[in-house]
Order: structure tokens, then C-alpha cells, then sequence
């Protein structure tokens, strides 16, 4: 069985570690929020000014001035702080921030990524993207293992245009986990998800990899 | 001493719009919009403008007003998702666009402001962004060249301002307000509190007056919220962000 997007983003926040400063991306890195393991506490950024993002108000108590990068309303935890855009992606493009998980369009074998933009489609902008993987140290990248079409999103060379070159160092599907560690070493499947194949992963996937002895 | 007080957008815009211009909007979202001078502009009528905003509003509001009303000639942003009437005009040919990264918008704009022409960043190395723009090793890592960036006029909200137009920015409204105030050749700044000089903690002041040439209380804020988003009360302690 395939994991479900609660299962990918569960498997994700076990890559968030004590005390790391964490970005969350739209989509199924927005639930890791949810499975933030027990004993371990992170600090949640916001690209859009905010450190320690807390969760949802309840109704009636939104706050229009209080929303997260995805124009949702939040609230605030005890320690957190506000400031502006600039400085904001200072912390993100001066390496201050541990962890970024993001979705994908594709990802490449040596680690360039591809989730910003479709050719001939609407456009609707890269947002924080770019800077988020040219800055944060590590970059794990939560995506389902293959287009609605089938089409493979792990590849040998993304044919979208990049996000980045070469800035990924995890992948998670609903299939299997990637160490990709920003194409310094080969492509390498670390972990299946309960009750699929090496076979099945292999016939989903264009990239070649390595697999580690299961 | 300049008097920087306007009693409305009417009077603080007068004499500062002109077809053609460049103007900085503050904002991410809906969220710190300086909703009263956008409406203002509406008003006015002023077009062929350059606008540098994160967004573009949404349908019938913020910046999408004036989408509606065909103003903007062109939009310098980092994310134009929310908007069908954007997305129309775009594809029809009638709105030029140039996307930014987020981070890089905002280091244009903080680095005009602060008399910088030009900075280095990693962001965009390899991808589109970088095409036509120098690119130069550091320490063995690879940089592209962004310029900085200054406007005819910045359009600015804060929460709280004095008379001598020192600012204070509310929550996650900051957003690109402060720099944008620094850029702007003319800065306008609408405040839901105008107070006298002395009533604000100098030490938490945000924007420093300097940056401001004008300022005014706003008669009224709306203050949409793009995305409400709640968690049952049943529910103590659920994970920062919550389920969507």
C-alpha cells in the first residue's frame, strides 16, 4: 500500500530534529505540522515575517494582520517574533534557517528542482521557492512518486524549468524515501512504504538508483 | 518642520500621481495593504502605472481594483496565484509581468532604498530568473547579479504613526512595508491610529520618520481576510499550522 499524504508528511517531520528553525511549504508540507514528533520542539517560519507560528484561531478569533505564507490565519505562541520581508529572507538566504520541506513538480537525480512553473500554463510565480532552497541548509522535498498521468516525477533531467540546481537532499513519495543529498553522491532509495516493491518503484521512476539493502 | 499630516488619501496623493509612474505597494496578500490610497488611485485614474508589489490583490480588491480598471501597464511580483483577472489580461497581452523571487523582491527594494545599485545572491543560479544577468563566483560558489529597485512613489500601511511619520507595523502587516517606505522617491503612509509625537516607544519604532512625506489616518479599514482559516475548539494544542 502506498503511503496517504498524512503518511509522507508523518515520515517528513521525522527529518525535523530538536531545536531546528523549520519552513513549511503549501500542500501536503503543511500537515508535517501535524506529526511533529513527540519530545522534539521546532520552531515554525513564515516567509511572509513571522518565527513561531502557532496554530489556527479558533473561529471568531482570526486576526487580519496574523496570516502565514499561504494567507491562511494563524496565531502566536509565546516566543514568537515578528519583522519584515527583507529580513525575513535574510535568515532564509543567510543559512540561518535548518530545514525546508517542499512539494515538487520534479526533481532530478542530481538534485535540481522543478516547482514553479508549466510552460504554455499559467504562470503564477515562484513566491518564496527559490530563495527557500538556495539558503536553507537542508531540503526535503514531499511530492506523490508520479504524475496523475503516470509520468514519472523522479527523472533523469527535470524538463521544467528549475527552481534550483542541485538543492535537494531528500525526496519522500507515497512510494519510498530518496537520499539525494544534492547530486554529491548517487540517487539511493533508503526506504519503501509497507507493502510495495523494489519493482514497482523502479518501473514508476526514470532516474536510476541505487538501493540500499533492505 | 514639514508638515507631513494629510487629513485623507485624497490630499496626501495630490500632486504625486502622474501616467506612467512607478509605485511600491506594501502588502502581502490582502494582509497590510494600504487599502485607502489604493482606492484613491482608483479614483484618480492614473495609468500606464509600473506597479512592485509581492501580490496583486485579489478580484475586487487591493491591487485587483485597479487591474479592474486597467491602470497597470506592468507588475514587478512574486506571486500572482489569487487573481483570474490577472491571469486574463496577462495571457491577452495587455499586462506585462516580471517575476521575482520573494527574498530577491525584497533585497531589491531594501537595497534601494539604502543607495545600493546592485548585490550578489545565490537565489536563482541556474533557472530562469538568472538569464541575461551577470553571474560571478565567491569562495567557489556561484552569484547572480540583481539590481536594486526605487519607485516614483511607495504607498505604504502601518498600524501606528506620529506626526513626524514614525511608523509601527502590526503582526505579519509589516511585510514589505518597511523597505518599500525607504525606496520610494515620494512615500505616503496610511495609519488605522495617527498619534502626537512622544506616544510611541522610540526604541520600537519600526519605520523612522525620515522615509515619510506624507501621512494620514485612514477613515476606515475592511481589512479582508484572503484565507480564514479555524480550528474546532475541542481540539487543545493541535500542531503549529494546524490541519488544512
Amino acid at each position: 500500500m502506498a503511503w496517504t499524504r498524512d503518511q509522507m508528511a508523518a515520515r517528513a517531520a521525522r527529518e525535523l530534529q530538536d531545536g531546528f528553525y523549520g519552513n513549511l511549504g503549501i500542500g501536503i508540507p503543511t500537515l508535517v505540522a501535524n506529526y511533529i514528533p513527540e519530545g522534539v520542539e521546532v520552531t515554525l517560519q513564515s516567509e511572509n515575517g513571522m518565527l513561531g507560528m502557532g496554530p489556527f484561531p479558533f473561529e471568531g478569533e482570526e486576526d487580519a494582520d496574523l496570516i502565514n505564507a499561504g494567507k491562511q490565519t494563524i496565531t502566536e505562541l509565546a516566543a514568537s517574533s515578528y519583522f519584515s520581508s527583507a529580513d525575513s529572507f535574510a535568515m532564509i538566504r543567510g543559512g540561518h534557517i535548518d530545514l525546508s520541506i517542499l512539494g515538487a513538480m520534479q526533481v532530478a537525480a542530481n538534485g535540481d528542482l522543478a516547482n514553479w512553473m508549466v510552460p504554455g500554463k499559467m504562470v503564477k510565480g515562484m513566491g518564496g521557492a527559490m530563495d527557500l532552497v538556495a539558503g536553507v541548509k537542508r531540503v526535503v522535498i514531499v511530492m506523490e512518486h508520479t504524475e496523475k498521468s503516470g509520468a514519472p516525477k523522479l527523472v533523469k533531467a527535470c524538463s521544467l524549468p528549475l527552481t534550483g540546481q542541485s538543492v535537494v537532499d531528500l525526496v519522500v513519495t507515497d512510494l519510498a524515501v530518496f537520499e539525494v543529498n544534492r547530486g554529491r553522491s548517487p540517487l539511493r532509495l533508503i526506504e519503501l512504504a509497507d507493502g510495495v516493491t523494489l519493482d514497482e518503484v523502479r518501473a514508476k521512476t526514470e532516474a536510476s538508483f541505487e538501493a540500499a539493502a533492505a | 518642520m514639514a508638515d507631513k499630516v494629510r487629513k485623507d488619501a485624497v490630499q496626501a496623493l495630490d500632486g504625486l500621481l502622474f501616467d506612467g509612474m512607478t509605485i511600491m505597494a506594501g502588502g502581502f496578500g490582502l494582509c497590510g495593504i494600504p487599502e485607502n490610497l489604493i482606492a484613491a488611485i482608483r479614483a484618480h485614474g492614473v495609468k500606464d502605472l509600473t506597479v512592485i508589489s509581492n501580490n496583486c490583490g485579489i478580484d475586487g480588491f487591493g491591487l485587483g481594483v485597479l487591474l479592474e480598471n486597467r491602470q497597470i501597464r506592468k507588475m514587478i511580483s512574486s506571486y500572482v496565484g489569487e487573481n483570474k483577472l490577472f491571469e486574463q489580461l496577462y495571457l491577452s497581452g495587455e499586462l506585462e509581468l516580471e517575476f521575482n523571487p520573494q527574498g530577491t523582491l525584497a533585497e531589491r527594494i531594501r537595497a534601494g532604498g539604502a543607495g545600493i545599485p546592485a548585490f550578489f545572491t545565490k537565489t536563482g543560479v541556474g533557472t530562469l530568473v538568472a538569464e541575461g544577468k551577470e553571474v560571478r563566483e565567491f569562495d567557489g560558489e556561484l552569484y547572480v547579479m540583481e539590481r536594486g529597485l526605487t519607485a516614483d512613489l511607495a504607498i505604504i500601511k502601518a498600524d501606528v504613526g506620529d506626526t513626524a511619520g514614525n511608523l509601527v507595523f502590526r503582526k505579519t502587516a509589516r511585510n514589505f512595508n518597511p523597505m518599500m517606505a525607504t525606496a520610494g522617491a515620494k512615500t505616503v503612509v496610511e495609519v488605522e491610529r495617527l498619534v502626537a509625537p512622544g506616544e510611541l516607544d522610540k526604541d520600537h519604532i519600526h519605520t523612522p520618520g525620515i522615509y515619510v512625506d506624507a501621512i494620514f489616518e485612514g477613515a476606515a479599514f475592511e481589512k479582508r481576510i484572503e484565507r480564514v482559516t479555524t480550528r474546532p475548539r475541542a481540539v487543545e494544542g493541535a500542531g503549529a499550522g494546524g490541519d488544512v
